[in-house]
């Protein structure tokens, strides 16, 4: 085995990996938080976990793994019910509730820490907030052999850092859960009262989705910091969302974008700076700035709801509706058998764009300044007209609107897909050409 | 202590337009702009550690992170909850990035930075004072002379836009000022709890009033209340940071505020809650003993009727006792050798709790097309509540005499 992959495995890729499985953990279940419009429940929980750690460590006076994962998921649960009460009991906004409750808490944690017990904890703010990733290099035995069966030999397996285990133990719990809970966890993000009312009790299932949510933050924490973890709740399944309209494909390309932007974060934070010859930057900063970044992609060019995708749509439909009434227009100038329109007294009809996707469309010739519609173009015109006046029509007859107040619906009527009634007359009195 | 007071009253204008976590986002994203602040000083050369040049920083890159996350809002289908989150996360993410890049510069004798995170009142020098009182003064100036047009857009925006009010530029301005007090707050309080000025003391406030003009009075009195107080007790014990013991310290006010304010406080609403069911529960016995006194001539409630009658409707033995005081200091009963005694006053009540239950009872048979089965159930809730008028209502309906109201329950088949 050469050297630098040698080097890869001890020193990033257990980082790597904590990253990862934070991401994935933390996106699987910000999936339902986003649905369920709860979003910055994850940023409540990870700031007023801070106390929960501190007291614990206060009571143990050691950094014991379980007690301090305790702390923290007891706090999470508080924090969680806390906000619930003062929602309930004092008819607070919840935006404005998740506020008083978190913002009080972590000011008590930080109380804590500054307290004289904790000076000489290295447990200080900052780790909460970015995490200590970089320390989590494999450290191995200095004769362990340079070789993948050295490396990966059964004594060494002590030597994996705890977060890691911890993150996969809660990744397996979450993901069995989502699985087995799939239907339950579904219904109750889209319609609570319909899932209580066929007895599954969505409030039970959202204290179990916010345990799930706390230990991810809690487990996360050491890691990846509490950032990253409100990243990742949000931004991957945010992303996905635009992405598609079904639940199934939402969790899993949620998980693919959170794995894209741990890797992507990771090695821009890494690499791109030790490429430039500069110290490696926040690695937890650098995958939340990825995530984001993957959701503003997203925003932009996902294909049905980006930005870039509805602005498109809407241009076409502007394009198709100013064709239509171009063509309706001559249509009707031809109907009470007037000359030919010049290009002038088309008016605004007539923009040149129009004008010039008409003539490509064949659907208009024009000559000498003349504008006469092709024999495709008198179809399309015919039909829209009839539209319009079959509409008219129906307004006035069945919805018992006035005669001259149907022009406007109809004519927004007219470009939809819907077919009205047939009938003979419009309501002015006039045929309506038949198809 | 002015901080406070600002932040008390832009923290309602937040409150009231439902914006309260717009506030913490705001605060999140303004870690970049002090980290890149500080990082173009450097390299520029000028003093990297004016206050003045963080905060600008500071708030462009806020702002920028309250137009994305209007941007998110308004262009796409993400939810306002999702959007606030994102923005806040990627843009504090990035800040750390920068803070990390400002650690390993060479120049960067950094170490003033992270404060602003956790905020440090004590390292402020006089300079710094008088900008953010400067800051302050003038968002209480600005909420002073807007406040009618704030309270318009904040209660019913889009009347407000048909009224010809200038609701966006309103909004701006709303913005600006959270802006203008997130910022001057940063280094008082540190950015995560800048957040907690502008949201406790208005929530607090709202549990005291339904008046927008008490609400920015006291918001603005809890928030140099607890600011006050907050940094006296910081000084007295050195070495606590003074931004959380001034959260804390509103923490408490509002917890105060959360339990026993007159209306809205959960005690209040305990009181009531408890106040309304001793009445049911006193008409039911009056309503009993009525009935009775319709079978028999000298009606006498022994106390184990009373038991009887408390125990059939379910209620612990707490509330029983609860009922059987509260008989008994409103003179319902009055002890004789046989037993309890309704006095005249009880049966007058009963009568009128029965009269209204018939005549609910009826008006639901006739009127409503109730399964005659299913009327016992509804009437039993809203025969303490009827109002004399909808009485009077409801006689007219029925036609005074019409109605025997001694007929007893009707039961299936007997519906008129």
């Amino acid at each position: 085995m050469s050297d630098s992959i040698f080097q890869f495995i001890t020193l990033d890729l257990f980082p790597l990996l904590a990253a990862t499985l934070a991401s994935l953990v933390c996106a699987l279940l910000g999936n339902y938080l986003v649905l369920r419009r709860q979003s910055m429940m994850g940023d409540a929980i990870s700031h007023a976990v801070l106390p929960g750690l501190v007291v614990a460590f206060l009571i143990t006076q050691q950094r014991l793994p379980i007690p301090m994962f305790l702390g923290a998921a007891v706090a999470g649960l508080v924090t969680v019910i806390l906000i619930e009460l003062v929602r309930k009991l004092g008819r607070v906004e919840p935006g404005a509730a998740m506020g008083v409750v978190f913002s009080v808490l972590f000011a008590f944690g930080v109380l804590l820490l500054s307290s004289d017990r904790m000076r000489s904890v290295d447990l200080d703010a900052d780790c909460v907030l970015h995490g200590v990733l970089e320390g989590l290099t494999l450290n191995l035995p200095h004769d362990t052999p340079h070789t993948w069966g050295g490396i990966f030999s059964l004594s060494n397996l002590a030597h994996i850092p705890r977060p890691v285990v911890t993150l996969l133990v809660v990744l397996l719990i979450s993901s069995t859960c989502v699985a087995i809970l799939f239907k339950e966890f579904r219904l109750a993000a889209f319609d609570p009262a319909l899932a209580t009312a066929q007895g599954f009790r969505a409030g039970a299932l959202h204290m179990l989705l916010m345990a799930l949510v706390a230990a991810a933050t809690v487990a996360s924490f050491e890691a990846v910091g509490s950032i990253l973890v409100i990243a990742m709740l949000i931004c991957p399944p945010a992303a996905a969302r635009l992405l598609t309209d079904r639940l199934n494909t939402q969790i899993w390309a949620s998980l693919v974008l959170a794995l894209t932007s741990a890797v992507s974060g990771y090695a821009s934070a890494i690499y791109i700076p030790s490429a430039m010859g500069r110290d490696s930057v926040s690695v937890a900063g650098s995958i939340a700035v990825a995530s984001g970044l993957i959701l503003a992609l997203a925003a932009l060019f996902a294909p049905t709801h980006g930005v870039l995708a509805r602005t498109l749509r809407q241009k076409r439909l502007t394009r198709e509706i100013a064709l239509d009434d171009l063509l309706a227009m001559l249509y009707r100038a031809k109907e009470i058998e007037a000359e030919p329109l010049s290009v002038a007294s088309l008016g605004f009809a007539a923009e040149p764009r129009t004008l010039a996707i008409a003539r490509q469309a064949d659907l208009i010739a024009l000559a000498n300044d003349r504008v006469t519609l092709t024999p495709s173009g008198l179809d399309r015109a015919r039909n829209l007209v009839r539209t319009h006046r079959l509409w008219e029509t129906y307004l006035v007859d069945e919805a018992g609107l006035a005669p001259d107040h149907v022009h406007d619906i109809a004519e927004k009527l007219e470009h939809t897909n819907l077919t009205p009634p047939d009938a003979e007359h419009d309501p002015h009195g006039r045929r309506i050409p038949s198809e | 202590m002015l901080l406070g007071l600002a932040a008390g009253l832009v923290g309602v204008l937040a409150l009231m337009r439902k914006r309260s976590l717009m506030a913490d986002t705001l605060s999140h994203a303004s870690l970049p702009g002090i980290a890149l602040a500080f990082i173009l000083a450097t390299t520029l050369g000028v003093n990297a550690k004016s206050l003045p040049l963080l905060m600008t920083g500071a708030a462009i890159t806020g702002v920028l992170g309250v137009l994305a996350v209007q941007w998110l809002k308004t262009r796409t289908r993400l939810k306002e909850d999702a959007c606030l989150g994102a923005i806040l996360s990627t843009f504090f993410g990035f800040g750390i990035v920068l803070l990390s890049i400002v650690q390993t510069m060479r120049a960067g004798n950094a170490a003033g930075l992270p404060r602003f995170i956790y905020g440090q009142t004590a390292a402020m020098l006089p300079a710094d004072a008088i900008l953010m009182s400067a800051i302050a003064g003038l968002s209480i100036v600005a909420v002073l002379l807007l406040s009618k047009e704030f309270a318009v857009v904040a209660f019913d925006d889009e009347f407000s836009l048909v009224q010809g009010w200038p609701v966006s530029r309103l909004d701006l301005a709303m913005m600006a000022l959270i802006v203008l007090v997130t910022v001057s707050g940063l280094q008082a309080v540190g950015l995560i709890l800048v957040v907690a000025m502008l949201i406790i003391p208005p929530v607090a406030a709202r549990f005291w009033t339904d008046r927008l003009w008490l609400l920015f009075v006291l918001a603005a009195c809890f928030g140099t209340l607890s600011g006050y107080l907050g940094s006296s007790i910081s000084a007295l014990f050195p070495g606590k940071p003074a931004g959380s013991v001034i959260v804390l310290t509103s923490g408490v006010l509002f917890l105060v505020s959360m339990i026993a304010a007159p209306r809205r406080g959960v005690v209040a609403g305990l009181v009531r809650r408890i106040r309304l069911r001793l009445r049911f529960e006193v008409d039911h016995v009056c309503e009993a003993a009525y009935e009775r006194s319709l079978e028999s001539d000298r009606p006498v409630l022994t106390h184990a009727t009373l038991q009887d009658l408390t125990k059939t409707r379910g209620l612990d033995p707490f509330t029983r006792a609860a009922v059987a005081t509260a008989l008994r200091t409103r003179h319902y009963v009055r002890s004789t050798p046989a037993g309890l005694e309704p006095t005249p006053a009880a049966l007058a009540r009963g009568a009128r709790v029965y009269r209204n239950h018939r005549l609910w009872e009826q008006y639901l048979i006739t009127h409503a097309d109730i399964a005659p089965s299913h009327v016992d159930w509804s009437v039993d809730q809203v025969e303490h509540v009827l109002s004399a008028d909808l009485i009077r209502q409801l006689e007219d309906a029925l036609g005074q005499d019409g109605i025997d109201l001694r007929t007893p329950t009707p039961t299936i088949g007997a519906a008129p």
